[in-house]
């Protein structure tokens, strides 16, 4: 049965799930840009500017996606949550004004520069610009997350006149959750921005072996992917540990745990049935879920028949969303392993299974960010701000009519203009990066094919 | 100190600003139809291509600062401009993404280009709508909205929609004059005149009409002592007007300036109509505001970032200063 309370949640996830790929893709990018021109300052060797400018192109399309899927963000809030704004106001809104006056402007301010700029202001100053949009990139990740966190955990404040007022901002900013989202989102960025350089340089390798900017780009990515992978394993157990503490119900869904019980089992796979209060098909090993969320064998976990029904988050979704990115987790250290391997073997620009294997991981961070966000927003529910109000107390007094009106608008804008742009950063990707910033590529950009592709294409 | 007075005027601030910097980027697409030439049109679009993101981001601030500081009255003013509001940012994504886009592909250059000046037209369009529905008030009881959705459209708002439209292109033409040479700026200037006569009229037709709309609007105005004091805008204004007339044949760097300077007259109008409710006719903003501790929280960091802002942000319109050239950024 479809309501304005669930209409007005599938357009606030279908909007904001949108945005957030082309955050993810570029507060990564930013930072990869920043060393790209680094190295290419401090060694001056024109691949490293090629490579640059290749990213750059693409930066640029990623980046104004993001900026005018964002802006429909910010007035999410009133068109369809009026009642939550009112009530968070004083909490959120100064989070997102921060955001606004530190992050935003200062992207925004450097962008023309670190776009357009490089020949009216000289390398030094351009450098500076670089630098400027990849912190902004950073401080719009901190505000954001904060804000998030605080629904998630919130924290510092008190109830008056029906309204959230602050009584600590350390308390309300920093609050229980949020250093884990900060660090495991941060992480998750540069992971996906890493998996996809890696992909577009394997791409590049699979053509022509020789390709010396693929060689530098895939083989920055894969040390990225190497490092990175391990320490999000790591990072993401640290969060679940903190989410069972502050909320466990979300924990009990996430494992497909109904009965509460020492020595819990881990579910591998199963189909959590909210009816039946069951895990039906469930491949479990003994004990192990105990082990992993107590740090103790025997350890208690509460199960989901332990909260009141109106309380439970739907297990089904959780359960699959949290397996989904877990498994894309383990898949890329499984990458960067195979790398390190192929980097032993010297084979890591000649290994063809490698770059396959780059090239299909290529999206995989997308998807493990949207699992991931699915993961932590349906199992917030039924509540908007954690065990303060509840989703179907926050929604604005539109029509039905109204809401599908709009969420029909957004799909059909959103899946044209996104659409195209997608195409477009393909396209982009698809260009040799060795010819990126000389005369010749701008040739190049008619049409024809670069020579070094065609001929070359044997060496698979 | 009274946080709530400052942050009604920092919020009017930053509205003021996006009117005027999004004003001339917008005004650029409203130009479009009357020029053909895709040459022309890239050389137009690259002179904003590297500001037009910050411009926009004035929108996000009076946004994010109205949900921060008023937040009722951000919850009641976006729930009564629903429509309007999704309509101006289904229109802003497509004159956004055209900026990239247009560059990308010659062969659907047409298509973003119409994209281009069709957002830009339905964006102003849609901003002009809302100040109209503004003026004429919304209906709110016990803090709730308890209009329809289409309270917004009216003749006096459609009416308000077309000045914004027209105002945002006479912005835009002061801008490319600034930055056009030659023929195409002679271009410019036949196009700016009929504009000229068209924002004086509607200025003289929106003031009217203002005045009769609601009786305490018109006696903020027309009352003794105010009227004294408050006769120097609208003279001012249509000394501003005839200056501009003359500027727009003979000069190169004052026509923007001007332009801008009516824009800060009427605004600063409008401000004095409505003061000090920032739900018209019933909530004033006081009523609306955040806690005074949040208020408190936001003005050290406005009071810190504010000025590092305009420091950069005038940095980079200094960096790409001067006439636009034919060596596209793209
Ligand atoms: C972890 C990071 C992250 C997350 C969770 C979000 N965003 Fe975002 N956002 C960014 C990271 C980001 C960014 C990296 O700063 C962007 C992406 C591209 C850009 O221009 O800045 C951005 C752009 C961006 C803009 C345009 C800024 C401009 O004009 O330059 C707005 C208004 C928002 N966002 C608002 C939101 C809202 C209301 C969100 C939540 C519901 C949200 N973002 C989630
Ligand atoms: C950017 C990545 C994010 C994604 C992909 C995401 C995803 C989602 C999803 C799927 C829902 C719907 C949940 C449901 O109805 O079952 C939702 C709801 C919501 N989220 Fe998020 N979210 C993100 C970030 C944020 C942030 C940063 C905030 C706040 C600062 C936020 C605030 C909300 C609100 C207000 C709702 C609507 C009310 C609700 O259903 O709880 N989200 N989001
Ligand atoms: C493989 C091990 C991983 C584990 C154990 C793990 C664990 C978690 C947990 C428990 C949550 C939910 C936190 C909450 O709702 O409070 C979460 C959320 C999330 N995960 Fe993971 N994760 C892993 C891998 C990844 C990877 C590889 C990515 C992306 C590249 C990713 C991206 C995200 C995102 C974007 C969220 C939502 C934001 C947040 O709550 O931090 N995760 N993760």
């Amino acid at each position: 049965m479809l309501d304005a309370e669930i209409l007005a949640r599938i357009q606030f996830a279908f909007t904001v799930s949108f945005h957030i790929i082309f955050p993810s893709f570029t507060i990564g990018l930013a930072s990869y840009l920043f060393v790209l021109e680094a190295m290419w300052l401090r060694t001056r060797d024109e691949t490293y500017l090629s490579l640059f400018k290749f990213w750059l192109k693409i930066f640029a399309l990623a980046f104004g996606m993001g900026v005018v899927s964002g802006i429909v963000m910010s007035y999410q809030f009133g068109t369809n949550w009026g009642p939550f704004a009112e009530f968070s106001g004083g909490v959120l809104g100064p989070l997102l004004a921060y955001e606004v006056l530190s992050a935003f402007f200062l992207e925004a301010g450097f962008l023309g520069i670190m776009l357009f700029g490089l020949n009216r202001v000289g390398p030094k100053l351009h450098f500076t610009a670089t630098i400027m949009v990849a912190v902004g990139t950073l401080f719009s990740a901190f505000w954001i997350l904060s804000a998030n966190s605080w629904m998630q955990t919130p924290d510092g404040f008190v109830i008056e006149n029906g309204r959230a007022v602050v009584t600590s901002w350390i308390d309300a900013i920093f609050n229980p959750s949020f250093g884990y989202r900060l660090v495991h989102m941060v992480l998750a960025a540069y992971l996906t921005t890493s998996l996809v350089v890696g992909a577009v340089g394997a791409w590049h390798l699979l053509r022509d072996r020789d390709n010396r900017a693929a060689r530098i780009m895939f083989s920055m990515a894969m040390w990225m992917v190497a490092i990175v992978a391990p320490i999000q394993i790591i990072a993401g157990d640290m969060h679940g540990l903190n989410t069972l503490e502050h909320q466990p119900a979300k924990v009990a869904a996430m494992e497909g745990h109904f009965e509460t019980q020492n020595g819990a089992p881990l579910i591998l796979f199963g189909w959590p049935d909210m009816d039946a209060q069951v895990t039906k098909y469930a491949l479990e090993i003994p004990k192990l879920g105990s082990l992993v969320l107590t740090h103790d064998w025997d350890g208690k976990i509460t199960g989901l028949n332990d909260f009141a029904p109106e309380d439970r988050p739907n297990s089904t979704i959780l359960f699959w969303t949290f397996r989904v990115m877990v498994g894309i987790g383990i898949l890329m250290a499984l990458l960067g392993f195979a790398s390190l391997f192929g980097r032993w073997r010297k084979s890591l620009y000649s290994c063809t299974w490698l770059h396959r294997f780059a090239l299909v991981m290529g999206p995989s961070g997308f998807i493990a960010i949207l699992a991931g966000w699915f993961t932590t927003e349906i199992g917030r529910q039924p509540w908007v701000i954690y065990g303060v109000m509840r989703t179907s107390e926050a929604g604005s007094p539109i029509s039905m009519t109204m809401i599908a009106g709009s969420l029909a608008a957004f799909v059909a804008v959103y899946a044209i203009v996104f659409g195209v742009g997608t195409a477009y950063i393909f396209r982009a990707m698809a260009k040799d990066p060795r010819f990126a910033h000389s005369p010749k590529g701008e040739v190049l950009r008619a049409g024809s094919r670069p020579v070094a592709d065609s001929t070359n294409q044997a060496g698979e | 100190m009274d946080y709530q007075l400052i942050w009604a005027l920092l919020i009017a601030v930053a509205v003021f600003a996006y009117v005027t910097l999004d004003g001339f980027d917008l005004g650029i697409g409203i130009l479009f139809p009357f020029i053909k030439d895709p040459a022309k049109r890239g050389r137009m679009m690259n002179t904003v291509a590297p500001v037009w993101d910050g411009n926009e981001t004035w929108l996000v601030l009076g946004g994010g600062g109205l949900y921060a500081a008023f937040p009722l009255a951000y919850s009641l003013l976006l729930t009564a401009f629903y429509i309007p509001v999704l309509t101006m940012l289904l229109a802003l994504v497509f004159r956004g993404v055209a900026f990239e886009f247009r560059f990308k592909s010659i062969k659907h250059q047409k298509h973003w280009d119409f994209a281009f000046s069709t957002g830009s037209i339905i964006a102003a369009a849609m901003q002009g709508a809302m100040l109209g529905a503004f003026i004429e008030g919304i209906a709110v009881e016990n803090a709730k909205f308890v209009g329809g959705p289409f309270d917004w459209l009216s003749p006096f708002s459609i009416f308000c929609a077309s000045a914004v439209v027209v105002g945002y292109a006479l912005l835009g033409t002061g801008w490319l004059i600034m930055k056009m040479e030659g023929n195409f700026q002679g271009n410019l200037r036949r196009l700016a005149k009929p504009a000229v006569i068209w924002m004086a009229a509607n200025l003289g037709v929106v003031s009217l009409m203002t005045s009769y709309i609601n009786p305490s609007y018109a006696a903020r105005w027309f009352d003794m002592p105010n009227l004294l004091y408050l006769a120097p805008i609208p003279i001012i204004t249509a000394g501003l007007l005839f200056w501009l007339w003359h500027a727009v044949k003979h000069r190169e760097k004052t026509v923007f300036g001007i332009t801008l300077g009516i824009f800060f007259l009427s605004y600063l109008g409008f401000g004095i109509t409505l003061y000090p409710n920032i739900v018209p006719p019933m909530i004033d903003f006081r009523t609306a505001a955040a806690p005074e501790n949040s208020l408190a929280f936001m003005l050290v960091g406005a009071a810190i970032l504010l000025p590092i802002i305009f420091a950069y942000t005038a940095y980079a319109y200094w960096v790409f200063r001067g006439k636009a050239s034919d060596e596209g950024y793209h």
